[in-house]
């Protein structure tokens, strides 16, 4: 084994990647760019979105009522929604967006309250309209806060104790940090991303390394040196495993730094229920862990694609087989991301997949050791398979030459 | 000196199903010759010189080039081979001097001597004006001085020419024969492949008439005149193959 011919190789293939506009693009331009544009980016733009329809006084109509005016009143006495005057087509003013929720009072409700007899208040709305659901969410809050008092005091008049409907409370305590519950939200997307990048990022060195030589002619002049085929297929390799790490690491500094960003951007702006996703703090060590589980899955993407692409004989060719290996590898990462799929014996053999799950444990600050262990050793075999087999093809001359 | 001994190439075509390209090849090519591989496209004039500079490995057979066995050396053998082709290209992103060097590196050269090789390299074949230019902004004939620099900086003692003329316009194609010529000069062994005779006749000490993957005939140009009979090379050519 000469280090010395692979570092030959490897040099020039660093110099000559650093000049290809896709490779570039791929593992720089991608992971500080386009990925924190797309994830936090999003996520501003949707919290935003949130904290604005929160803060708009929804547009309500009242329906019917008159024979209830203390309620009605009230209502109108509300700051947190506009009643607008009653009009007769109130579904299409919903529809059209022209008012927000409409609530309809049935015929003699003050008297049915008075006597404790039964009825019904009615809410019109457009189901997954943020705008309307905050509108109906208002005055479903009042009517709420009208029956709670009717029923205080209706247990006065008749010298009940208020335990009689609420004989105990219910309280619900969390015990989980605000970062884990910021990772259980946000946490299983940075382990799926720096997976995915780690692979667009080997992707393009990758086919311009093996079909893109093919295509351009260059596969038999770099044959005619004395180098060993190993020595050229290490060389290439260690190029493809530098393009992907360094997309990997350049993606999880951007995100570091996005979601730093994200959360200044977003202080007091996003609702609680977003604020508490932005919990999430990715530690020096989570950064360190992850990297490290991670990099033999980089080897494994690194030496499966380079050998996946010795076989075609252009670099479109080589796409149109690495575009379906490139589903196979996102759909477990993806899995990782459903609720109920957790870290056991058999998943963390399954290539991907068991990374991303314990990526996802990780971010939320919780370490595995003995999982750890058997991910990073059946990612480290995987990875040394796919080296043999990279290495094999290189020497066969039906795979080099293949016409 | 190449010694070619009974090489024989088979594999396996989708469409064709098992194809012979070379069937029992034996030559001998000496230092300061050149000797001309003629033939027809697939022929198996392509094959035979791929196996001699060691990028294919032969079925059977097997050829000795500067002193080592092709199947048992092959290393060595590259080392002491200079491989020019119409199908070894540059590498586009890098630079005219970059490519040389990359190969001189690749050879083990070391680099005082090589610095000096490729300046003298690029002095004799006039490629400084565009030393530093990538070469895929090089013009044709500037590539081909790239490639010859790029066979010539270790100093190979075989040269290996497959159809180095093939879509070249006239003066790259000079070149290029100018450039055979010394290396003959030079004391160099030089095997070179093509279809076309004029080219055969001029350059040629030795030439071998190969079809079908068989060398069907051989000599110098004299010796396959009074073998054949016609005078023009290409009439001998018709003539040896139709046979």
């Amino acid at each position: 084994m000469s280090l010395r011919n692979i570092g030959i190789v490897y040099r020039k293939e660093l110099t000559d990647s650093l000049r290809d506009r896709r490779t570039v693009i791929s593992m720089i331009v991608v992971p500080l760019i386009v990925m924190p544009l797309l994830s936090v980016g999003a996520l501003v733009v949707f919290a935003r979105m949130v904290g604005q329809a929160m803060k708009e006084v929804p547009a309500v109509m009242i329906l019917g009522g008159e024979d209830s005016p203390h309620v009605r009143a009230e209502l109108e006495r509300l700051t947190d929604v506009r009643i607008v005057p009653t009009q007769l087509d109130y579904e299409s003013e919903i529809s059209n967006k022209q008012i927000r929720a409409a609530v309809e009072i049935p015929e003699g409700f003050e008297a049915k309250l008075a006597a404790g007899d039964p009825s019904t208040v009615k809410i019109y709305m457009y189901e997954n309209d943020l705008k309307s659901g905050f509108g109906a969410d208002r005055l479903q809050g009042f009517f709420r806060e009208l029956r709670d008092r009717t029923v205080r005091e209706h247990l006065e008049a008749r010298n009940l104790p208020q335990s009689l409907v609420r004989p105990f409370d219910i309280e619900k305590k969390n015990v989980a940090p605000p970062e884990k519950v910021g990772g259980a939200v946000l946490g299983g997307l940075v382990p799926y991303f720096i997976i995915l990048l780690c692979m667009t990022g080997a992707m393009y060195p990758a086919m311009d390394l093996t079909a893109g030589e093919k295509e351009r002619g260059t596969i038999e002049t770099i044959l005619c040196s004395p180098v060993s085929r190993t020595h050229l297929v290490l060389g290439k390799f260690l190029m493809v495993l530098t393009a992907s790490i360094a997309t990997a690491a350049l993606s999880l500094l951007s995100m570091a730094g996005s979601f730093g960003i994200a959360k200044t951007l977003l202080t007091g702006v996003a609702p609680a229920s977003a604020d508490s996703a932005l919990h999430i703090s990715i530690t020096g060590k989570a950064i360190v862990s992850i990297f490290f589980i991670v990099s033999p899955l980089a080897v494994f993407f690194s030496a499966a694609l380079l050998a996946t692409s010795l076989f075609a004989k252009s670099f479109k060719e080589a796409q149109s087989y690495i575009s379906p290996l490139m589903v196979v590898i996102v759909l477990p990462a993806v899995a990782a991301l459903l609720p109920g799929v957790e870290l056991s014996l058999p998943l963390a053999l399954v290539p991907v997949l068991n990374t991303s799950l314990v990526g996802k444990e990780i971010i939320t600050g919780t370490y595995h050791w003995g999982y750890i262990a058997l991910i990073f050793g059946s990612s480290c075999a995987y990875a040394a398979a796919a080296i043999a087999i990279a290495v094999k093809l290189f020497q066969r001359e039906d795979v080099l030459f293949r016409t | 000196m190449i010694e070619a001994q009974q090489l024989v190439k088979r594999f396996h075509d989708k469409k064709r199903g098992a194809v012979c390209a070379v069937d029992g090849v034996s030559f001998t090519c000496r230092p300061g010759q050149v000797y001309g591989l003629l033939g027809a496209n697939g022929a198996g004039k392509t094959t035979t010189l791929r196996i001699l500079a060691t990028i294919l490995a032969p079925t059977e057979g097997t050829a000795v080039v500067a002193g080592y066995d092709v199947t048992k050396e092959p290393r060595k053998v590259r080392s002491s081979v200079g491989f020019l082709s119409t199908a070894t290209a540059l590498y586009g992103r890098l630079s005219a001097r970059e490519m040389v060097e990359y190969f001189g590196r690749l050879h083990g050269v070391e680099e005082t001597v090589l610095q000096r090789r490729i300046d003298e390299l690029f002095g004799r074949l006039e490629m400084n004006d565009f030393r530093d230019r990538r070469c895929d902004k090089l013009s044709t004939g500037m590539k081909q001085k790239v490639s010859i620099a790029r066979t010539l900086v270790h100093d190979p003692v075989v040269m290996i020419f497959d159809e180095p003329t093939l879509g070249l316009d006239v003066m790259a194609a000079r070149t290029i024969v100018r450039f055979i010529r010394e290396c003959r000069d030079s004391g160099k062994t030089v095997i070179f492949s093509t279809h076309v005779m004029s080219e055969a006749e001029k350059l040629c000490d030795r030439i071998g008439i190969i079809h079908g993957g068989k060398l069907l005939a051989e000599g110098t140009l004299s010796e396959l005149r009074e073998r054949y009979g016609p005078r023009d090379l290409e009439d001998i050519f018709v003539k040896v193959v139709e046979a």
